[in-house]
Parts: structure tokens; sequence; C-alpha cells
């Protein structure tokens, strides 16, 4: 059987495991969105700063849920993971003729395409509340393209803390870990404008700045090739770190002859 | 190579210890011919489980052979695969997918042609009686039926060797019996190779064409339940006093005709050769010992685990769990 087969099996059960599990699916579509609004009511005023890149903080922060929906993704793969292997579904799997790296590629598929699902419906919102792509229609092709990389990179990461630890509770604990990279990043303001030099330091260092910043330049200036070079680079470089850290962990995981 | 090896299941010497733990198989030596149903007979921690998962490729031998289906299970672990079926102790199905869902995805992953897949399913579906629970979460099935269901799944490639590891633990005992039927009648109409694990004396007795009976990692006696029972021989009496104060009494009058059996319920005897149930009648009624009740029972497996291991099935059962917790077995 092809790896293809196993894969697209794989990855339609995540699918409809999320789909079936509706407090699973909705809060990653609407808790961005909603912590964008409260954003945008309370800080709408800093678009006045000097320097502030543009007059709409809506199109400022549109680019926060893409990034922020991909880190709900690594939860959903990391826990789904880790409960498979607690209930010993691992296991069954390992009985079949299934390739470790089916598994692992299935898995992600399945947080690829529920991670476009959710890009797609932000950039919907975004042009419902009259937010202009400045990247035009190639833009929003490069931020689908974004979306799929994101997902894929943080759906590993979810997937190594899963075969790590075999604990869907340790990979729900990291959650509020990865938040804090959200939160100390630019998703508020421009890196410039940070007033405070430790988060604006933290947040230079943060890769999620690169990210977000990515995203926003698509959104905001249009075809800013640093912003993209760093935004791709970093999610490809997490995405290529934790690929290889999961399937060496899925390799342990899955000790059959 | 033997039959067994081409077809069957051959282990030799097998050994399996734990990082931290003692030998949980020491040593043991099985054959299972092609066709046949073997019943693996053990309390709770005896090394059942870890013996399935051994054979199943889940976990790699510390010392020792073992090839089933002629493929050796360390070396050509893919190939095993391939051959085998297997039902886990714990049945590991996803709630939110329906009956249907595990029966797509096992296919599948299976290797199952995809025109086939679909009549499979069905077919399988109807043969364990879930067909109108089919497209129904699997979170909203019983415990009778999610064993079932795990059942259709170990045979939904065909597998020439079944593994079922307690298939019926904790079943209520309609649940019991289908499961029963339906191991029976693959091995009948299909001549499937079954190799099942279980505590319950009645599944091994009533299932299984041999049976292996382990304690404590080691393989303590091997037959046919009949073979196992005629090994013991000799029946027992049991009798009931009408008053809990003569059952002393009653105990040393029954010692004169055989050796006294550990029982709670009752006062037990294993007949001494050539005495039966008459000639203990003809006792009781001459001496005017007041009985309620006076049974003679055949051999049982348990009185075989019993004469080979010094405790009775429930006991070892009941001490594991008090030693480790309801832990691997």
């Amino acid at each position: 059987m092809s790896s293809f087969a196993q894969v697209g099996a794989i990855a339609r059960r995540s699918v409809v495991r999320t789909l079936r599990q509706p407090a699973s699916a909705i809060p990653p579509l609407i808790f961005p969105v909603a912590l964008m609004a409260v954003n945008a009511a309370g800080l709408d005023s800093s678009t006045e700063l000097p320097g502030f890149p543009t007059d709409s903080f809506l199109a400022f922060a549109l680019a926060v849920p893409f990034i922020q929906g991909a880190l709900f993704s690594t939860m959903n793969a990391g826990t789904d993971l880790a409960r498979d292997i607690q209930t010993g579904f691992v296991n069954r799997l390992s009985l079949t003729a299934l390739r470790d790296s089916a598994l692992l590629s299935g898995q992600l598929t399945g947080v690829v395409v529920l991670g476009v699902v959710q890009a797609v419906v932000y950039l919907l919102i975004g042009v419902a509340v009259g937010v202009d792509f400045a990247a035009g229609i190639g833009g929003i092709a490069v931020l689908l393209l974004f979306a799929v990389i994101v997902s894929l990179s943080f759906g590993a990461v979810g997937a190594y803390l899963a075969f790590r630890t075999g604990s869907g509770e340790t990979v729900q604990a990291m959650f509020p870990v990865l938040f804090v990279f959200l939160f100390i990043s630019s998703m508020n303001a421009p890196r410039d404008l940070i007033g405070i030099e430790w988060f604006r330091i933290a947040a230079t260092l943060n890769p999620v700045s690169y990210m977000i910043e990515c995203v926003r330049s698509l959104i905001i200036e249009g075809w800013d090739l640093q912003a993209l070079a760093l935004g791709f680079g970093f999610a490809i470089a997490i995405g290529v770190i934790f690929l290889t850290l999961a399937t060496r962990a899925l390799r342990l995981r899955m000790t059959r002859t | 190579m033997t039959d067994a090896a081409e077809n069957g299941i051959e282990v030799e010497g097998l050994v399996r210890e734990y990082r931290k733990g003692p030998r949980a198989v020491d040593g043991i030596d099985i054959t299972v011919a092609p066709g046949e149903i073997y019943g693996f007979l053990g309390p709770n921690g005896a090394g059942k489980s870890t013996t399935v998962h051994v054979l199943t490729t889940l976990l790699p031998p510390t010392a020792g052979t073992a090839r089933v289906a002629g493929y050796d299970v360390v070396k050509q672990g893919p190939k095993v695969r391939s051959v085998i079926g297997v039902a886990l102790q714990e049945a590991a199905l996803d709630p939110l997918l329906t009956g249907r869902d595990h029966l797509r995805l096992q296919s599948t992953l299976q290797g199952v042609p995809k025109h086939q897949r679909r009549a499979r399913a069905d077919e399988l579906l109807h043969r364990v009686g879930l067909a109108e629970a089919a497209d129904r979460k699997v979170q909203g099935y019983s415990g009778g039926m999610k064993r079932r269901l795990d059942l259709a799944l170990a045979l939904v490639h065909s597998p020439r060797i079944l593994f079922l590891d307690e298939p019926t633990t904790g079943l209520d005992p309609q649940s019991r019996g289908a499961v029963w039927e339906e191991v029976s009648v693959m091995n009948r109409e299909a001549g499937v190779t079954v190799f099942l694990t279980t505590q319950y004396l009645e599944e091994a007795d009533v299932l299984a064409d041999r049976v292996g009976i382990i304690d404590q990692g080691r393989i303590v006696a091997e037959g046919t339940p009949a073979e196992l029972k005629a090994e013991i021989g000799r029946p027992s009496v049991h009798a009931i006093p009408r008053e809990e104060k003569d059952r002393a009494a009653i105990a040393a009058f029954l010692s004169r005709y055989g050796d006294p059996l550990a029982t709670t319920r009752d006062v037990a005897v294993r007949l001494r050769d050539g005495l039966g149930l008459a000639d203990i009648v003809r006792a009781v009624d001459a001496n005017g010992v007041d009985i309620v009740d006076l049974e003679l029972r055949a051999p049982s497996l348990d009185d075989v685990f019993l004469a080979k291991t010094g405790r009775t099935l429930e006991g070892a059962t009941e001490e594991a769990e008090a030693e480790q917790g309801p832990a691997r077995s």
C-alpha cells in the first residue's frame, strides 16, 4: 500500500476527530478573533503614534490570529497523539502496515488542513471588516502558504511533545509556555515602538515576532522581502528541528520489531 | 521446519525482562498447530500479555526465539504483522469515530484493496452484530459492542492467526457468549489459528483445543483440558453443613475419604482412588452427618492450577492485584 494512502487515512481521521468535537474545533477559530477585536478596540489609538505603519489597527492586528490559531494547532496535534499513546491506539496502528513516517505525516496533514481552513476564515473576516491586503491576490496565496508551513511547524512541536512524554496533560501544560512566546512578541506594537527595553529585546529575540511581521507585511505593506525571508526562515527552521525530533521520538515510541 | 513453525506458532526459551522488574516471561516453550485454539490461562501478572506483545512484535524478547506463521518475530516483524490479527486487552478505539470509520481506517492501513473495503466492512459489521450501530460513534457503544468491534478490526485483512488478549474480561455473560461464538465460528469455518489469553477457567475450557497454564512467567502445565483434568484424576466431594458449628466435625469426617481442599463456602475433599459419591452418601447416612447438600465435582482447570502452583487461580489473581494493583498480565 502506498504511503500516500496511509497518510490520507490518518489525516482524514485527524480532521474528522476535530470536526466531531466542537469544543476543540471552535475555540481555535473564535478565541483569536475575539482577542483581536478586544485589542483593536482598546489599542486603536496607538495608530496615532508617530511611525505606526498603518492607520487601521485591525489591519495591523489581523496577523495575530494566524499565529495564535497555529499555536492552538500545536496543542490539538499534541494532545490527540498523546491520547492515542495513552489509550493504546498507537499500538493498534503499530500492528498494521502503517509506516512510522506516515503516522506523523498523516497527523500533521490533518493539522495543516485545519490550519488552512482557519487562515481562510481569518482572511474572510479581514475582508468583511474592510482590511485591504496590500500584497493583493498573490500576497493572499503566499499568506496561505505561510499558514501551511506555520501549522506544520507548530504541529511538529506538539507531535514531539506527545511522542516524547506520551502524556496529554504534559502537552497541555506546555500551552501557557507557548503563549508566552505570543504575548512577548510584536503582536500589539511594532518592535521599534515598544517603550520598555526588556520587552523590546525579548520581542526581538522571539521568533514568533518575525512570523507575525511576515503576515503583517503582506497585509499592510505589500512585498517586504526581508520580513518574508525572516518569517519563512524561522517557521521552516522550527519545522525542520521539531520534525527531526518528533521522528526520533516516534521511533522510540513505536517499538515494534 | 515443523508445520507449526510454518503456519502456527513456535516459541522456544522465550524470556522477557523489564528494566526494573522481574522476568515477566521466564523461558517458555509453546507450540500451536495451524487451526488450533490455544488457551493461555493464568492470573493477573503471570506473563500472558507480555507473551502476546512479544508474539505480535510489539515487544522484542530478551532471549529465546519465536516464529509466527513461519516468520521470526524479531527479524521479520512486518511479515508477522501482515498475517496476524490482534485484539489487545484494551480495546483502544477512538470514541469519536464510528464503527464503520474504524473499519475504513483499519482496512486502508492493512492494505485491503480499495474496491473491497466497503463490502468487507459491511460483512464484518454484520458478522459481529454491529450493522445497526455501524454509523454511531464508538463513545456510545457498550463494553460488549466495543469488544466485538475490536474483533472485527482484527479480522479485516483475513489473518491466518488471531491473538486475543483477554477478549471477554469485564463483559456480561451474554456478550461473553457472543465473543466465544464468533471465535469458534472463525476457527471452524476459516481455519484461523487462535492464541487466546484468559483468566477465566470456563473460557479456556469451552474454547481451547489445548491450554497452557502460566504462573509467574513459567508454563506450569500444558495439554488439552481433558488431559489436564485427567492428571488430577480424582473428583472432589463438596458438602454444605446445615449448621455452621458442624463445619469442623464434617471436615474431620470427610477427611477419612480424601485430602481436604481449601474452600470457603463448603467443606470439600479430593476423593481417594476407588471411592465414589455412593460411598460418601452411605457413610453420611450411616453416621447421621447433618448436611443440606452433597455434590460430586469432576476435576476443573482450577484444580489443575491448584495442583501445579499450590494456589487457586482466583487467589493468585487477588494476590497479584494486592501486590501490584490490577497490572500487566
